[in-house]
């Protein structure tokens, strides 16, 4: 991809300073997106987004939540928030079936929409002025999808925020996501309890109220 | 049934050759008939992201779940790379479908895989 050209309602934005962001939550499956989203508009607006569920492949349709305002002392945000279907190379319908008991026709089902799921969460990507990318903080960060997603958004120059999620469990580890990606953001949270929100909060207007940063510059 | 499962080493030319949609096609074809491939020369993270919902579209349920992919993150750009907005060099990779190849351990050195025949008994 060659430079990346500002959207006209973007430059519009920039000269009359309107701070609305279009904010994608993305993420490998269960690493606790739908948890985010729903915490941050229960926050922002005392609402819920979607379902959480400790089956993989959970939300299987993007869902919008609009205009919540994040404010912080002097300055603030207005964000839509869109949570993803989780991204994977594999879906395999077996593993619900042996691994939550979900029975094979259902299990069959799931696994179709997931793979959908999947794809619809790939096509947003076109749609969002930024991404807050979740991250399960006990496990190994350095996977394909999160690879892969990062270096879209470095491709596209979205700007994102990694959430290392779940700093409330023992093994966790976020220290480990910082390491592995240090040229980005990376912001311990637990969505669970909601410990360190408010710095996710700060670093989101920080991070996405700014014009388009040209990184290259930088 | 054929014995035994076929690992293939495609080189860099191989791959050069083919267009951005070609490569990715091939990759597709070839893991969907139960091969391994491993290439001198990954994927870009874009093209991944193409593999990856092609790789939906075409999941079955029964013969084909996906794929098992590992490879080196691609090299650190350099300034002038960053200029022009270019992505830098994609390294090595392993690609399988995923009831075949399953990763065991990385780290930035080694990529340990495993190919279970029958893992999934479909
Ligand atoms: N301990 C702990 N568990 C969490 C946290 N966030 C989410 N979870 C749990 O992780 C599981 C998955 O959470 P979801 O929010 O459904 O994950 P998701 O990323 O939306 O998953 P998909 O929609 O399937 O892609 C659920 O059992 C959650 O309760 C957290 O901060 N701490
Ligand atoms: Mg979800």
């Amino acid at each position: 991809m060659g430079f990346h050209f500002s959207s006209l309602a973007r430059i519009i934005q920039l000269l009359f300073g309107k701070k609305h962001a279009r904010i994608g939550i993305y993420g490998a499956p269960n690493v606790g997106k739908t948890t985010l989203a729903n915490r941050i508009a229960m926050d922002l607006a005392g609402e819920v987004v979607g379902t959480v569920s400790d089956v993989p492949h959970e939300t299987r349709r993007a869902k919008t939540k609009k205009n919540l305002k994040i404010e912080n002392g002097t300055s603030s945000l207005t964000i839509d928030i869109v949570d993803t279907p989780g991204i994977a190379t594999k879906v395999d319908y077996m593993e619900f079936v042996r691994n939550y008991g979900i029975d094979e026709e259902e299990a069959r089902r799931r696994a179709k929409e997931a793979t959908e799921g999947v794809i619809e969460a790939i096509r947003w990507l076109d749609n969002v002025d930024g991404v807050l990318l979740v991250m399960d903080s006990t496990e190994d960060p350095f996977t394909q999808v999160n690879v892969t997603i990062l270096g879209n958004l470095e491709a596209r120059n979205l700007p994102v925020i990694i959430a290392a999620n779940k700093i409330d469990m023992e093994t966790s580890s976020p220290a480990t996501i910082k390491s592995a990606f240090p040229q980005h953001p990376v912001v311990p949270i637990s969505a669970l309890t909601g410990h360190n929100m408010q710095a996710l909060y700060s670093k989101m207007i920080e991070h996405f109220g700014k014009r388009k940063k040209r990184r290259w510059i930088k | 049934m054929k014995e035994g499962i076929t690992v293939d080493l495609v080189s860099k030319d191989k791959l050069d050759e083919l267009s951005s949609e070609e490569r990715i096609n091939y990759i597709i074809d070839e893991v969907r008939k139960g091969k391994i491939l491993v290439l001198e020369r990954g994927l870009t993270s874009s093209e991944r992201v193409k593999l990856i919902q092609q790789t939906m579209e075409k999941i079955d349920h029964d013969t084909f779940i996906g794929i098992e992919i590992e490879g080196y993150p691609e090299e650190k750009r350099s300034f002038i790379h960053r200029i022009f907005g270019m992505v830098g060099k994609p390294r090595i990779t392993v690609i399988g479908p995923a009831h075949l190849l399953k990763t065991i351990r990385r780290d930035d050195r080694v990529i340990e895989t495993v190919i279970v025949p029958g893992r999934r008994d479909a």
